[in-house]
């Protein structure tokens, strides 16, 4: 049996870390809001762009000179896994679920034979891969010297994707974030990003005659690198949206946890006190009888 | 005559939706107004001013756009633009 002295010892440090935990889950509530309000506000240009990509990749025929963006290069061979996670922690098995989607999607590409590289965003998820594929990294980047990753950071990334293909470094890229569905459930997706996937029967609705200015081909050139990068921005986002998300439920599960800890320790703390002077008491007692 | 219904969005936030007179849209090949029940045409815009008249003879009023394309189909028009000012 533990001595007084080391049951206080305990108790203190468990308070002290459920402050800890409760403090984190109200920042991450605070937190969630604004990112679940930017996901939102985020949703009806991703809308829009997707609606045009499709009307228009319909039109557009696809030969060696289209753009990489939507044709591929060709072949299969290369697959760049873009895992995007946060770059802190705290927030439960968020960046882990993320993490094993990607990898049950690479150990499939390593089994039918292709080669499989990682480009990672966000730096939760960087030492879990590198344990496991420690040849594969190819690039991260960094998004720990910004608050919050934004349209910015999204343009970067899609211009690094682009050069990297360009380069024939990769074939096709997948890419994987935690999706927001509520605060308590997220959910690990994947997502092929490049080449775009083509939508069965997603022919246009006969619009009839559009005037494009400039022509077809012209527009979609401008338009696949901004289609990137709003793909991207809009994970980015739900990302963040589910990173507040997880964290405020499993701070919330930690701190409810660091309670039943505390009162369970109290009892036990307050049994051992009692039992201690209940010893003394019949010590003295025998020791007065035997007088 | 009916109003244009017309849609301003940047990735971050739907900036404008409101029915309106007129807008001039910047086009990459040059300016070009859009009224209610203009014809569907699909363009890229330049980095300039995007015009907006609230109703027929009011004062009209810019927001700078950079970089996007602008959409007209039976709908209304839509501007798609990485950022406004």
């Amino acid at each position: 049996m533990a001595s007084l002295k080391e049951l206080k010892d305990r108790i203190e440090s468990v308070k002290s870390t459920q402050k800890i935990t409760k403090a984190k889950k109200m920042v991450a509530a605070a937190k969630l809001r604004r990112a679940q309000q930017a996901a939102e506000a985020a949703r009806p240009y991703a809308e829009q762009m997707e609606k045009v990509m499709s009307s228009l990749a319909s039109k557009v025929s696809i030969d060696e000179n289209s753009s990489k963006l939507l044709a591929g290069t060709g072949k299969l061979e290369t697959h760049l896994l873009v895992v995007a996670t946060s770059d802190r922690g705290l927030c439960g098995a968020f960046n882990a679920n993320i993490v094993k989607e990607a990898k049950v999607k690479a150990e499939k590409l390593l089994k039918e034979g292709h080669k499989v590289l990682f480009y990672t965003i966000g730096r939760k998820g960087v030492p879990i891969l590198k344990r496991a594929y420690p040849d594969k990294m190819l690039e991260h980047f960094d998004t720990t010297n910004v608050k919050t990753p934004g349209f910015e950071e999204a343009k970067a990334i899609a211009a690094e994707l682009t050069a990297l293909i360009d380069d024939g470094k990769y074939d096709v890229a997948h890419l994987f974030y935690g999706k927001f569905k509520s605060a308590l459930v997220q959910e690990p997706t994947v997502q092929q990003i490049i080449p775009i996937p083509v939508q069965e029967g997603a022919v246009s609705e006969a619009e009839g005659a559009v005037d494009y200015e400039p022509d077809e081909e012209e527009i979609l050139a401008e338009l696949l690198p901004r289609n990137l990068t709003t793909q991207i921005f809009g994970a980015l986002l739900e990302n963040m949206a589910s990173e507040q998300g997880a964290s405020m439920t499993a701070m919330d599960n930690a701190t409810r946890n660091a309670g039943d800890l505390i009162d369970n320790l109290t009892i036990v703390y307050n049994r051992s006190r009692q039992a201690a002077i209940t010893t003394e008491l019949i010590e003295i007692i025998a020791g007065a009888e035997a007088l | 005559m009916a109003n244009l219904h017309f849609e301003l969005v940047t990735p971050e936030k739907l900036v404008r939706s409101d029915d309106v007179f007129m807008v001039v849209v910047p086009g990459t090949e040059g300016d070009f107004g859009v009224l209610a029940d203009h014809a569907p045409v699909m363009s890229t815009i330049r980095d300039a001013d995007l015009v907006i008249y609230v109703s027929e003879g009011a004062a009209p009023e810019t927001i700078t756009v950079q970089g996007g394309f602008a959409e007209v189909n039976e709908a209304g028009l839509t501007v798609l633009a990485e950022a406004v000012s």
